[in-house]
């Protein structure tokens, strides 16, 4: 199959979804600018004219609500954020409007808006240009929130994303624009609301979230070389989650890691964990153990972001740890 | 005075006297709890939804505030569907899932109201942005109050919408309060339309209690939107009589704000409705009966819509998880 890189995959996904739906646009700060976006929305300009691509001001409170009042105008736009620490800014047009605004006008609009932030963790650039944010997001009821870790997911994630008739929180992780891989040069989509086993095994399973799915997958081939067969669930969809999809996977092992890009404290992976306990707690051998950024800001210093950032050795020692928790490893 | 048709001149005249008389008829089922959700009454501010309204087609797009029974009503909603949202009920424009503060009707190009401050102002916006993709030629209204001029919103949907020349209308409805606070004691300069001036938004003061000058401050700005010279900015000048929620009248009741009494009286003495009614008697436009007829037909219209709303059923508990996400 034709090879892509991640972040060719999300241009490839807005020009064909520009293509074939007259009310697909672009907005947002940067898109014009490589500096900003990489090669994300490379010829979208040349291609769609700056009526459909349209750089913006720094305003994100008010173009992320003008993105989302044009969805509800009956457009569907993907508004951007290059570093998703802006849209905090944005807040209330997610929240408060977006996410709320079909259920409390009794569907009688919906808001087909993608709000695409882009996680920028590492290079020293400290605690205000590197957050990842996708837990705030899928706390609230009505958002969907979608973390792609592979080219063609972060394609067909994104061209379902811009189907949706749902504000979808579509979060890219810059230290995986260069990851290449295997992407259909059609058209297609990848279902919201559905994760997927990238390795299958018996002994523990690894649910990763966005680049932590990557790490996971290092790990598992790293365990294997100690005979630990580990079965590897890449989230993609952090919300709606695929909860029957990892609790099956859990019920099958009986031992979970998971291993987040986002901080502990109400994190994703704290989610997940109370949802094994919740419904599957009996056929637990051993506690789950959490690989996740601790609680604290981004550090600038590399010595320090490298104490901050995990990888797959992190998630290898979780491992072993829920592996020989267990008085006899079945 | 330019001339205007006796046509058209009681329909001005019917759109505010069916929002007075709504925002009235809810007023006794508020005091006995009939009414729970948090109304904010127009009563006193009819001339701005209706002379901004007058001047817009069906397709174009209006979004409102906390106060929006008024714009509601102005673009065309139906009446019986917006009382029953104000009773929390199933046939409510939204089901009974929004209230008093959430009232749509995209069939007419209500878009949607909200209660957040400044926080439909971009959403307007975006609807702008929309017509000017699509170069449809419709034209977008956003609704807000003077307390609106706090939020860094609304000074980054001007500088856009200017920016891209987008079709927008940005009407301030100055009441010159913000909940409880006099608006003075918010910002320095009281003539809130100037801050469209630095980002070259065509932008003037109106007074919001004659219903002809704000129709011919929106029809302008309206045209002009339509031939693509840009946003506008009207502030409406005008008075609520009750006050900030509920039918409080700061004189008794439960003050949710307190305003100087005589103060009071002499905005009760611009009313709007009144004021309009002397123009048209004046003009020969109508008589006192034909006034009289048309009240009658108000009042009795916002008496069935309360009637059909009690009559109702509310929503059921188990279809609460309904419209969480569209299918």
């Amino acid at each position: 199959m034709r090879k892509l890189t991640y972040s060719l995959a999300i241009n490839e996904a807005l020009h064909q979804s520009m293509a074939e739906d007259s009310t697909v646009f672009l907005i947002g700060q940067g898109v014009k600018s490589p500096w900003y976006i990489g090669n994300t929305a490379q010829h979208l300009l040349e291609r769609f004219g700056k009526s459909r691509v349209i750089d913006t001001p720094v305003s994100e409170n008010g173009i992320t609500g003008a993105a989302v009042g044009a969805a509800i105008a009956g457009m569907k736009p993907v508004v951007v954020h290059p570093r998703m620490d802006f849209m905090i800014y944005a807040f209330d047009p997610i929240i408060n409007e977006a996410a709320n605004w079909f259920y409390m006008n009794g569907g009688r609009a919906s808001v087909p808006v993608v709000i695409w932030g882009i996680i920028n963790r590492g290079g020293e650039q400290a605690a205000q240009h590197s957050q990842a944010l996708h837990a705030m997001f899928a706390h609230v009821p009505g958002l969907k929130v979608v973390m792609p870790a592979t080219p063609y997911d972060a394609k067909g994630l994104m061209m379902a994303a811009i189907k949706d008739p749902n504000p979808v929180v579509y979060i890219d992780e810059r230290w995986l624009h260069h990851l290449e891989g295997d992407v259909p040069e059609e058209p297609y989509t990848v279902e919201l609301g559905k994760g997927i086993v990238r390795k299958t095994g018996n002994d523990v399973t690894i649910i990763g979230i966005s680049y932590m799915a990557k790490e996971a997958l290092n790990a598992a081939q790293e365990l294997e070389k100690e005979g630990i067969d580990a079965e590897v669930i890449d989230v993609r969809s952090i919300k709606p989650l695929d909860s029957e999809l990892i609790l099956g996977s859990v019920r099958k092992t009986g031992r979970a890691v998971v291993a987040d890009v986002g901080w502990r404290f109400c994190g994703i992976s704290a989610e997940i964990a109370a949802l094994v306990y919740e419904h599957d707690f009996e056929c637990l051998k051993a506690p789950i153990k959490r690989v996740t950024l601790p609680d604290c800001p981004a550090p600038a210093s590399k010595f320090l972001e490298k104490a901050y950032y995990h990888s797959s050795l992190d998630i290898v020692k979780a491992a072993r740890e829920v592996i020989t928790h267990s008085p006899q490893r079945s | 005075m330019p001339s205007h048709t006796t046509e058209f001149l009681i329909s001005l005249y019917r759109t505010m006297i069916r929002i007075r008389c709504c925002e009235e008829s809810l007023v006794e089922p508020i005091l006995s709890g009939d009414i729970r959700t948090p109304c904010h009454l127009y009563s006193g501010e009819e001339a701005i939804a209706a002379g901004i309204c007058a001047s817009l087609k069906k397709e174009d797009q209006v979004f409102g505030t906390h106060r929006s029974h008024g714009h509601f009503l102005a673009k065309g909603g139906g009446m019986k569907a917006m009382v029953s949202e104000i009773y929390g009920r199933e046939t409510g424009c939204s089901m009974g899932r929004g209230g008093s503060m959430h009232l749509i009707d995209p069939a007419i190009g209500m878009l949607g109201a909200a209660p957040i401050v400044a926080g439909t102002i971009a959403l307007a916006m975006g609807a702008a942005l929309a017509n000017s993709i699509r170069q449809d030629g419709n034209v977008a209204v956003s609704f807000f109050g003077d307390g609106a001029t706090g939020e860094g919103v609304l000074y980054e949907c001007m500088n856009f919408a200017a920016l891209k020349r987008l079709p927008m209308i940005f009407v301030c409805e100055n009441n010159f309060y913000s909940t409880h606070m006099p608006i003075r004691e918010c910002r320095v300069e009281e003539h809130i339309y100037t801050i469209g001036k630095p980002f070259c938004v065509e932008s003037l003061q109106v007074d919001g209690n004659d219903v002809l000058a704000v129709y011919e401050a929106g029809k302008k700005a309206i045209e002009r939107c339509r031939k693509g010279d840009g946003p506008a900015f009207i502030e409406c000048l005008t008075y609520r009589f009750r006050g900030h929620v509920g039918p409080d009248d700061n004189i008794h009741g439960n003050h949710t704000d307190i305003r100087p009494e005589e103060e009071i009286e002499c905005w009760l003495k611009k009313d709007p409705i009144a004021r309009f009614e002397e123009y048209l008697l004046a003009n020969k436009a109508a008589d006192s009966i034909c006034l009289n007829s048309i009240r009658e037909e108000a009042e009795a219209e916002a008496a069935e819509a309360n009637r059909f709303a009690l009559n109702s059923a509310y929503p059921e508990p188990e279809r609460m998880q309904d419209f969480i996400f569209a299918q």
